[in-house]
């Protein structure tokens, strides 16, 4: 599964990063605190977050993490879209909370087999 | 194959946090490629270096990367720790209110550094600074 068919799937907004679209997708992680995500998070997951500041980008990228998604339409922060668009990472976006985007991938990921 | 790296680390300045770590790993990945100590590795890179930036006021990093292993090792002038073996308990941060809005400050990042590293030492002077020794082996090379 790549992150294109997460994009079409949900309808979530494509912030930066096209090129990284065509990344496979292995699994997920929620979190807001940065620690939990470097220390737990795993290659090739989506992570999805609140938080819009370029430090996002730098452990996405460090971690290999397939992309950022944004819940409750927070919008990504100038630097941290400079910054995705250099590393190849995609920022994406949702207007839903993060209980109800996380489900709904989790579900997917689970009907497609992919977790 | 013998290589030093060493970084100046500023604190308090967030916009470069993680540089590098970023540097360490494009090194690494041309150096031994996909390998699990590069993952290890850099979540200790990052880790410290976030550190100094958190909660001192200026670091230095030095890597040697060797044929078996990678040390590092950060210094920092800052306020130091005053009781390292809480400093190390998961959830104990001592981050102000603006770092934690971030999503940093949960009190994870030494843990980490300690679990993706062989060799682990933390030692600090109250009121003059605090260094870090890492090193990670690379076996099965
Ligand atoms: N270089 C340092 N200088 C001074 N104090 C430090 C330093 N590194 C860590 N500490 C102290 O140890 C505490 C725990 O550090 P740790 O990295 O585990 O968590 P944190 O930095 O608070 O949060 P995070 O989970 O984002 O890393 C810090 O809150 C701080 O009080
Ligand atoms: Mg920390």
């Amino acid at each position: 599964m790549k992150i294109s068919d997460i994009v079409e799937q949900f309808n979530l907004e494509v912030f930066s990063g096209k090129e990284g679209l065509a990344r496979e997708v292995k699994g997920g992680y929620v979190s807001d605190l940065l620690s939990d995500v470097m220390g737990n998070s795993k290659e090739g997951q989506l992570w999805i977050t609140l938080q819009t500041h370029k430090n996002v980008m730098a452990i996405a990228s460090l971690k290999d993490l397939a992309a950022v998604i944004l819940v409750k339409s927070f919008k990504p922060n100038e630097d941290t879209v400079k910054q995705s668009e250099l590393e190849g990472v995609p920022i994406l976006g949702t207007t839903e909370n993060t209980f109800e985007i996380t489900g709904k991938i989790f579900q997917y990921l689970k009907e497609n087999e992919i977790i | 194959m013998v290589m030093h790296f060493e970084y100046d680390i500023e604190g308090g300045d967030f916009s470069k946090a993680g540089n590098v770590s970023s540097l360490l790993k494009k090194t690494l990945k041309q150096l031994v490629g996909n390998h699990k100590i590069v993952k290890r590795i850099v979540v200790s890179m990052y880790e410290a270096e976030v550190n100094v930036v958190a909660h001192a006021y200026s670091g230095k990093v030095i890597i040697d990367i060797d044929t078996d292993k990678i040390s590092i090792q950060v210094k920092d002038k800052g306020p130091g720790i005053e009781d390292i073996e809480q400093a190390m308990q998961d959830g104990y941060s001592t981050a102000s209110e603006k770092v934690r809005e971030m999503g940093f400050g949960a009190g994870m990042g030494l843990s980490n550094i300690k679990n993706n590293s062989d060799e682990f030492e933390l030692t600090s002077k109250l009121g003059e600074g605090t260094e870090l020794k890492i090193v990670a082996y690379l076996k099965n090379l």
